[in-house]
């Protein structure tokens, strides 16, 4: 026995706590299941998960690569599939920024205030969750389309939004709305206001204290929501189908197009642009592990496995 | 009161970030949506009825409401059981699993719709196999089922699983110390506290299926009367310049969002309130 | 029912939670497994209860062979550190709920189990409450709730692992005292964990000092105070000055002071002196000189802290504060103190140090997993 209090009590020596802490850890007889029935039970989960999602997802490439690499690359490189991918792009360039300023403020007075009507904010935020993608494209149609409220005035300046590249925005705006807002709003809540208040206290002005000390604790959250809501962006098929028009090689993003290629039993082409974004699906999915592995104490509470 | 005085005396920003977030809300959804009521109401009882009431149009609804609850239950299920498997068992390539499993959230939906589609095809992978059965998935009913259940099947597990990992190992003990079986403590003691995650997961899940357009438009056929989802007929009357019976479709489908939201909202605040110690 | 341990072992990882236990336990005792954190109290109590398997060893009830009982089969009634309260049943379905699980021919009637679930809600106090839900209950009441659901099963023993834990202070001793009258009207075999050493003095009939996954000592509150078996238990129970001697013939030899013990050891040697057991003596006599450093007077006690003056280390004086040489006392002082009473210890290699620093007992640290969970 070493001599003193001081180093056996005040200071616990590093050896695991009594019992596991973790879930991981827990090898308790009484409270787990035989070995026999977790294998079974993992089996039965692994398969049906293989065979419903891995499964099409196979089923992608393996159909974009059915004609053969030279098929394959043809249709990629199409004009029109070209431009899809540029209205693709476009639509997230504008939509992302926009949704991320939102989500950021959105956050900012949810969870560093208190006021009335907060939590009707809140689900007001998420409403865009529970609307069909279809009825949003209509509410747009239904403003600036020929027959809409604003559609004469706009029309009148020669200023274009349904069929069009602002309609598309607009579409993809409203559909990746709750992203960034729903990923900032549980973690900064967490996180609390004593750095803010730290900060202010030392002298910093509320945007210097957004910046040096907000931004850091929330980068990795941030970086989660702006990679969910890009996903989405790029992949967004109702809404902005109903108000784009479906003019080839102009209004045209890549959802749509593998639909008018499909539609017209271009299997192979369809399924080649389909690979594409089933590929941009896989490296959303894998960046969005490694923020959830790396940097999970940085994430909101629900977002740590 | 007085505390929330202080709160916005000690942190600036307070007018200027809610003066961003309601006007972006107001301008991008709110204002728009109320527009779809407006118009509604112009059409009058009569109006909305007429187009509503049309056999086309409650024929889809029935295959729109029904198929979004069978895939919302069948995901009920599968998802508590996914989520305890991934919760409580360690097993290898458990991981990436678990990566996989947001697939249906980060995949195009017009790219799952032809995957699935050429997987359920007579002709394809899944399809060839359940053909001698008589079971004809695509281009049928059935279709819209399995497509609703692939896109809304995280809903249930991400909802459940952190309920299930921070639920006390110790009430399980505490039940085994009273002579509960295992069967016994996962009826009466896990599965009430999970209860609340899985209704709000499963509300979610029956709300995104409901309003799916992209994947179920290609795999279901759209047969009239038969496999045509209500998504779909408004862009049907959309394209044939019937803006009013578009307008009553979406009013009859946003007034069920609305619900839908309430109904989780108040599922969350139970899941927040059963969570508490 | 009484228990016996033997030799019980459990690894962690590579960390052996208990190295070889044994104990007995008399039927109907009430006591205490006391330690600091990772001293393996809480493993063996859950080890009793079947909820650690265990390496190697053996547990019996009775004359019961338990060690390969489930956790089910062993009928235990365990109350949890905080509590474990179902929370979406009420109070008596909680209480209710070990009599509603058993099976079909041994399981009694729901209204037979609410009357028990009645009669036991009055036994712990809590008569009226049965249609609570545990949200509604404060933490002393959850705390009767669960014992009241432990013995709702008539468990062969009770185990209670930190009763107290999650209880303000005031509660706490209210809880205490309650516990030990309930456990003379029951009469059940009662072990609890606790690293609160007040709180197992003052309410365990035996006290079980573990450390490191060994038990240190065993003994009645007032064996385990007055005559600690080793170090640990002299520094864990009650503050402590460790001063550096000498045994020659039989008699320690402290710079000077010879004083008689009975002690076997001879050479160097680490003397354990409790501060109250420094009494200070005239000048006259014979005894060490010192000087108070600083005097802190808490109720009935002065405690004081005094260097020695043959080699300026400190310690911890305490004495009444009716005590005539009290009121005196106060910075710069010269005093003269002789130890009444000690233990002596072969000298460990760290003994150069001479004193410990003042740590009150109750600043033991609390178990980790408790702040985790807070």
């Amino acid at each position: 026995m070493s001599l003193g209090k001081d180093q056996s009590l005040q200071d616990p020596p590093a050896i695991p706590a009594e019992f596991g802490s973790g879930p991981l850890q827990r090898r308790n007889a009484a409270i787990t299941e035989p070995a026999w029935v977790r294998w079974l039970l993992i089996a039965i989960a692994l398969g049906f998960l293989s065979l419903f999602l891995l499964l099409p997802l196979a089923a992608v490439f393996t159909e974009a690569l059915r004609d053969g690499w030279g098929t394959y690359l043809t249709a990629l490189a199409e004009p029109d599939a070209y431009s899809a991918l540029k209205l693709t792009l476009l639509a997230a360039a504008i939509a992302v920024p926009l949704n991320l300023v939102f989500g950021v403020a959105a956050a900012w007075c949810i969870t560093k205030f208190e006021f009335r009507g907060k939590q009707l904010l809140i689900s007001l935020i998420d409403l865009p969750f529970s609307v069909s993608p279809v009825v949003a494209g209509l509410v747009y149609v239904q403003i600036f389309g020929a027959h809409g409220w604003a559609g004469p005035w706009f029309a009148e300046h020669d200023i274009k939004v349904i069929f069009a590249v602002p309609g598309i925005a607009l579409a993809t705006i409203f559909v990746t709305f709750p992203f960034i807002a729903r990923e900032l709003i549980p973690l900064m809540q967490e996180q609390g206001t004593d750095d803010e208040q730290a900060a202010l206290t030392l002298g910093a002005s509320g945007f210097k204290t957004f910046w040096r000390v907000t931004l850091p604790n929330i980068k990795w959250g941030l970086l989660y929501g702006v990679l969910l809501c890009n996903a989405r962006a790029f992949g967004e098929f109702g809404a902005v189908s109903v108000v784009s028009g479906h003019i080839r090689g102009q209004t045209n993003t890549l959802p749509l197009h593998i639909e008018i290629l499909y539609n017209e039993y271009a299997f192979a082409a369809a399924f080649a642009v389909a690979s594409l974004l089933a590929g941009l699906a896989l490296l959303t999915l894998l960046l969005k592990s490694i923020l959830e592995w790396r940097y999970a104490d940085q994430l909101a509470a629900s977002r740590r496995h | 009161m007085s505390s929330a005085i202080q709160k916005r005396r000690a942190i600036p920003g307070f007018g200027l970030t809610l003066g961003i977030t309601l006007s972006y809300l107001s301008l991008i959804v709110l204002i728009p949506l109320a527009g779809v009521f407006v118009k509604a109401s112009g059409l009058g009882f009569d109006g909305l009825l007429h187009t509503l009431g049309s056999p086309r149009v409650l024929a889809s609804l029935k295959l729109t409401f029904g198929s979004a609850l069978i895939a919302a239950v069948f995901n009920a299920f599968f998802g508590l059981f996914i989520a305890w498997v991934f919760v409580r068992y360690k097993f290898p390539g458990k991981k990436i699993f678990d990566a996989f499993i947001d697939l249906p959230f980060a995949l195009p939906t017009a790219v799952a719709g032809i995957a699935l589609t050429s997987l359920y095809a007579t002709n394809g992978w899944i399809g060839s196999l359940l053909e001698p059965h008589g079971i004809q998935v695509a281009y049928s009913p059935l279709g819209v089922i399995v497509a609703m259940t692939f896109i809304s099947l995280p809903f249930v597990v991400r909802t459940v699983e952190p309920v299930l990992a921070e639920a006390e190992k110790e009430l399980e003990e505490a039940a085994a110390t009273l002579g509960a079986g295992r069967w016994v403590t996962i009826r009466r003691v896990i599965f009430p506290t999970v209860l609340p995650a899985l209704l709000t997961g499963s509300a979610l899940a029956f709300a995104r299926a409901v309003g799916e357009y992209g994947s179920i438009i290609f795999i279901a056929g759209n047969i009239p009367m038969v496999s045509e989802i209500t998504p779909l007929l408004i862009i049907i009357k959309l394209e044939e310049f019937d803006y009013a019976g578009a307008t009553a479709i979406a009013a009859a489908m946003l007034t069920l969002s609305f619900v839908l939201l309430l109904a989780v909202n108040i599922l969350q605040a139970w899941t927040r309130r059963s969570a508490k110690r | 029912m009484d228990i016996t341990i033997k030799n019980v072992r459990k690894t962690f990882a590579d960390f052996p939670a208990l190295a070889g236990v044994d104990l007995h336990i008399e039927s109907g005792e009430l006591i205490a497994l006391l330690g600091p954190s990772g001293s393996g109290k809480t493993t063996l109590l859950r080890a009793l209860a079947g909820l650690e398997p265990i390496d190697a060893g053996q547990i019996l009830f009775g004359a019961t062979d338990a060690t390969n009982l489930s956790v089910q089969e062993r009928k235990v009634g365990f109350v949890f550190q905080h509590y474990a309260l179902f929370k979406h049943m009420t109070v008596a379905d909680n209480i209710a709920f070990g009599l509603s699980v058993r099976d079909g021919k041994t399981r009694p009637t729901t209204a037979e189990q609410k009357r028990r679930a009645i009669e036991l809600l009055e036994l712990v106090q809590l008569k009226g409450l049965e249609k609570r839900y545990p949200s509604q209950l404060s933490g002393g009441q959850k705390q009767r709730v669960a014992l009241a659901r432990a013995l709702a099963i008539e468990p062969r023993v009770l185990l209670l692992d930190e009763p107290f834990g999650a209880l303000d202070a005031k509660v706490r001793k209210d809880l205490r005292r309650w516990l030990r009258e309930l456990h003379e009207k029951t009469g059940v075999t009662t072990v609890f964990v606790t690293h609160d050493q007040e709180e197992a003095l003052e309410l365990a009939d035996r006290v079980v000092v573990m450390s490191k996954g060994r038990i240190e000592q065993v003994g009645t509150t007032a064996e385990v105070y007055e005559k600690p078996a080793t170090p640990f238990v002299f520094d864990f129970l009650g503050s402590v000055n460790l001063l550096a001697g000498d045994v020659q013939q039989g008699k320690l030899k402290l710079n000077g002071l010879s004083l008689p013990t009975d002690t076997k050891l001879s050479g160097p040697v680490d003397v354990y002196v409790r501060p109250h057991d420094l009494r200070l003596v005239e000048p006259t006599s014979d005894g060490l000189d010192a000087q108070i450093n600083f005097v802190q007077r808490t109720g009935p006690l002065v405690k004081a802290v005094a260097k020695l003056a043959y080699d300026d280390s400190k310690v911890d004086i305490e004495l009444g504060h009716l005590d005539p040489m009290a009121l005196s006392l106060k910075p710069g002082t010269q005093v003269r103190l002789l130890p009444v009473s000690f233990g002596l210890f072969a000298r460990m290699p760290h003994a150069a140090v001479q004193t410990l620093p003042d740590v009150v007992p109750n600043a033991v640290p609390e178990q980790r997993g408790d702040r985790a969970r807070g």
